[in-house]
């Protein structure tokens, strides 16, 4: 496999990316280009370093070695808020939201932060109605509108998880980095949100971690493979589908699950 | 997301509007902070203590109760602005506004310093380490006698009238108008901010400080901020002690300061700002109250007190009440 | 000069075998449950207050009243950790925080109410006041006793963790709390008697304390700042590591009284403040 530079057509691009924790290679030479606009799957066994790549790619852990790349530019020493306001968002694969904030409060919060008012301390809040309006609305299209007054601890768990796409959402992120969306929601419940996923504007490019391959192949446009801290094969859902590597893979999973 | 109607809109606008707007309740009791002047005109002395006090809490509500940093060495701020305008007035500049501003901001240049390392600590480190900076403080107050008057206190502090008008008089009249109006326009300042994008960035450290950057917040910056904003308000507490008491001792540097207000805070409801100054008034007046016992047992009392509010009061004596409202609210449709 | 220099590290090295055992106990239950208990050298203080007692107005022998001292404090402990703290294990550290400084407050003044603020006195037999001569120093009987003491609660605490199978929950309680319960361990049972042996050794420094540094009410607070720089230096749940940091206080905090008295307190504070700021995670970095 040839390894990608950090071309300019990609709008997130790791090369070389490493990181061990102890003896454990959790990335190892993790070189991946993301064109924009893609929806992209990220699969793999566990303990595959899927997590571990959007903690090194979002700056939550540092690389030992590699760079990363954000529309053509090297974010590797950049601080994750930094990142984040250049437009890398992502959800976390346990909620961790804020809950004796409302839905409405923490996602107006996220656009305020984004907007550069989250530091004012001397003008009311409801003077930010531009703010208000777009977190309402953010939260209308991932149909949390009705309940968005109530407390984060007191909303369903599904809805939660939502609220977490909101948060990432009103980042306006250009790329968003997806761990186990539908983590723990019932499993008929995940095709309705991954329909939100879905119907996102075609200008935020997605990365998402499942689980389900079912829901990969649906919504997925390209999927890369990771095993042992490595890139294991990047394609087409066709191709994925029709690796050898891959089958090897699963299906060694599913016989030992 | 085209289809949000406009009402709704307008209705999210309104929720967060309605949060912000003044309470009667809210009136009715700024309004009954003028009644010590005719009803308890013997009580201005403490009715002006009681306003200190509740300015202190004020302050320590803003890093404790809206941004979740726990402190134990809050008296620092307030003992360092205390020392500040006595020494001011000591060597020969008692005019009281100028000193007041002087300490304040000197404190709040304090506090902007050690929020550099403030902002580094969470948990049981930031308790350990604000308990420590108190602490050495207070030492350092202890061995600078000369300076301070070590533990005989500082003597000698003088002041002029207010707007060279209004000699601060033994009843205490000018003192309490004094307090009251530092309370007061500092806890709108406290106010607005809190229902600012910047109060609510706060809370946002406070419930989940891990996740804001993941939203792309500084909230290490934010910190800084609110302490030495904080940092500020505990020093025009102490200046306001020391000016209208006329004596500074190094009791205002204590531990057992920084744990009194804390015992406010908490008693009252921390994050609702009028927590602290509910706590203080209870606290101020019991003290008063039981000024004949000795104050080892008024400690005892203190303490199964806070026991008490942790087991079976959590967010103090505010939320109780919202429970108790909420209760009878849902009885009576 | 050099007489001077072996007094002070033999009396610091000692005045540390002392901050071990009012340590040790804080370092093993604040690494197991991460509950800040602020309140435990109170436990220390009963300790001592039993020990004064006990001569005092019964007139049993000093060594005689050591294992009480050490029961008394171990009893209150597995009392109140029963009632007040086992609610509290998932608070807030501000919960565990304020209500242990309650206990603190109440301990403080029911010391206050039943004893006087002033110094107890404590009258030690005829041959703890002896002193040893070697050559030109002079080494008191009782500060070697102390430190013998000390040494030999560390040998009984690292095997009776390394050998018994009690020690061995233990460990498993403090590397991995949630394993150690997926495992079967009664982690909260566990915890209990940890902490009731943790304060029991309190109580016991509490009163091995009082001819070195005294006893009055306020022992309950000034030296918790002494146990929490212990703490923060060795380690949690560290027996070798509370040993070493306690030696190296003891030592250091001696010399600095000895050398630069006009200082007092104030060094001590500043190394606190300066060690929590160099290694905050060695200290209290898991949760």
């Amino acid at each position: 496999m040839n390894t990608p530079g950090p071309a300019s057509s990609s709008i997130l691009a790791t090369v070389g990316l490493q990181k061990s924790f102890g003896s454990l290679a959790a990335a190892r030479e993790v070189s991946v280009a993301i064109p924009p606009g893609v929806r992209y799957a990220l699969i793999g066994p566990n303990g595959a370093g899927k997590t571990t790549l959007i903690n090194l790619m979002t700056g939550m852990l540092r690389p030992d070695a590699g760079r990363i790349f954000l529309g053509g530019e090297d974010i590797t020493s950049v601080p994750p808020a930094e990142r984040v306001k250049r437009g890398l968002a992502r959800t976390f694969q346990i909620n961790t939201l804020f809950p004796r904030l409302t839905a409405l409060e923490a996602v107006t919060l996220a656009v305020c932060e984004r907007q550069g008012h989250a530091s004012t301390w001397w003008r009311s809040l409801p003077a930010y109605r531009d703010a208000i309006d777009e977190a309402y609305a953010i939260l209308g299209s991932l149909a949390l509108g009705a309940d968005c007054y109530r407390l984060t601890r007191t909303l369903a768990y599904g809805q939660q998880r939502l609220l977490e796409i909101a948060l990432a959402l009103a980042t306006r992120p250009k790329v968003l980095l997806l761990d186990e969306p539908a983590a723990g929601v019932p499993r008929g419940q995940s095709p309705a949100l991954f329909g939100a996923i879905a119907g996102l504007s075609r200008d935020i490019t997605v990365l998402f971690i499942e689980h389900d391959m079912d829901v990969v192949f649906r919504f997925a446009s390209r999927i890369i493979v990771m095993v042992g801290g490595r890139v294991l094969v990047e394609g087409t859902p066709q191709e994925i589908a029709a690796d050898a590597r891959v089958r090897e893979v699963y299906l060694g999973q599913t016989r030992h699950a | 997301m085209a289809t949000v109607s406009l009402e709704a809109v307008g209705g999210a606008h309104g929720y967060l509007r309605a949060q912000t707007r003044w309470r009667r309740s809210e009136i009715a009791f700024w309004l009954a902070t003028l009644l010590p002047f005719l009803l308890f005109p013997a009580y201005l002395q403490l009715a002006s203590q009681i306003a200190i006090t509740a300015l202190f809490a004020v302050s320590l509500d803003l890093i404790l109760g809206y941004a979740g940093i726990v402190s134990l060495g809050h008296a620092a701020f307030f003992g360092l602005g205390a020392y500040t305008a006595g020494l001011f007035s000591k060597f020969g500049w008692g005019e009281p506004l100028s000193g007041l501003i002087l300490a304040s901001a000197l404190a709040g240049v304090v506090g902007y310093a050690a929020s550099f390392v403030i902002a580094h600590f969470r948990h049981l480190a930031l308790i350990m380490i604000t308990l420590g900076m108190g602490l050495l403080l207070q030492e350092a107050a202890n061995s600078a006698s000369e300076l301070t008057g070590g533990v005989d206190g500082l003597q000698g502090v003088r002041m002029r009238p207010l707007f060279e008008l209004f000699p601060f008089d033994l009843w205490g009249r000018t003192a309490y108008t004094y307090s009251l109006a530092a309370l007061f326009l500092t806890f709108l300042v406290a106010r607005r901010l809190t229902h600012s994008p910047f109060g609510l960035s706060l809370r946002g450290i406070r419930e989940n400080a891990v996740r804001m950057p993941a939203l792309g917040a500084p909230s290490r910056t934010r910190v800084r901020q609110v302490y030495t904003i904080a940092a500020a308000m505990a020093g025009m507490a102490g200046a306001l002690l020391a000016q209208t008491t006329l004596t500074v001792s190094l009791e205002v540097l204590s531990f057992q300061r920084s744990a009194d207000v804390l015992v406010i805070l908490i008693l009252g409801g921390a994050g609702r700002l009028y927590g602290g100054v509910l706590g203080a008034i209870i606290y101020m007046v019991a003290r008063d109250q039981f000024s004949g016992i000795n104050p080892q047992y008024w400690y005892f009392w203190i303490g199964l007190l806070l026991i008490a509010v942790v087991l079976f009061l959590p967010n103090g004596i505010l939320a109780g009440l919202d429970r108790a409202a909420a209760r009878f609210r849902r009885r009576s449709p | 000069m050099i007489s001077s220099f072996v007094g002070v590290l033999f009396d610091g090295f000692a005045y540390g075998m002392l901050l071990f055992l009012l340590s040790v106990g804080l370092s093993v239950t604040l690494g197991m449950m991460n509950f800040v208990n602020l309140a435990h050298c109170s436990f220390a203080m009963l300790g001592g207050y039993v020990t004064v007692t006990l001569m005092d107005r019964l007139g049993w022998p000093f060594l005689a009243t050591l294992p009480v001292a050490f029961l008394a404090a171990a009893g209150a402990s597995a009392a109140l950790e029963r009632v007040l703290f086992r609610p509290l294990y998932r608070a807030s550290d501000l919960d565990q925080c304020l209500l242990t400084i309650g206990v603190v407050f109440v301990s403080v003044a029911g010391a206050a109410y039943l004893y006087g603020t002033v110094q107890q006195p404590v009258q030690l037999p005829g041959y703890l006041r002896r002193a040893v001569t070697l050559g030109s120093f002079r080494f008191p009987v009782y500060r070697l006793f102390l430190i013998g003491a000390a040494l030999a609660v560390t040998v009984v605490l690292v095997a009776a963790l390394e050998c018994t199978r009690f020690g061995a929950r233990v460990r498993a309680a403090v590397d991995n709390q949630r394993m150690a319960r997926g495992l079967g361990i009664d982690v909260d049972g566990v915890f209990a008697v940890t902490f009731a042996l943790g304060s029991g050794l309190a109580g016991l420094g509490g009163a091995l304390a009082i001819e070195m540094v005294g006893l009055d009410p306020s022992f309950a607070f000034a030296y918790l700042i002494y146990v929490i720089i212990v703490v923060s230096v060795g380690g949690l749940a560290s027996i070798g590591g509370s040993f070493a940091a306690a030696a190296l206080l003891g030592i250091s905090d001696m010399a600095g009284k000895y050398y630069v008295p006009q200082l007092g307190a104030f060094l001590i504070y500043l190394v606190m403040v300066g060690l929590l700021m160099w290694r905050p995670a060695g200290l209290f970095g898991r949760r």
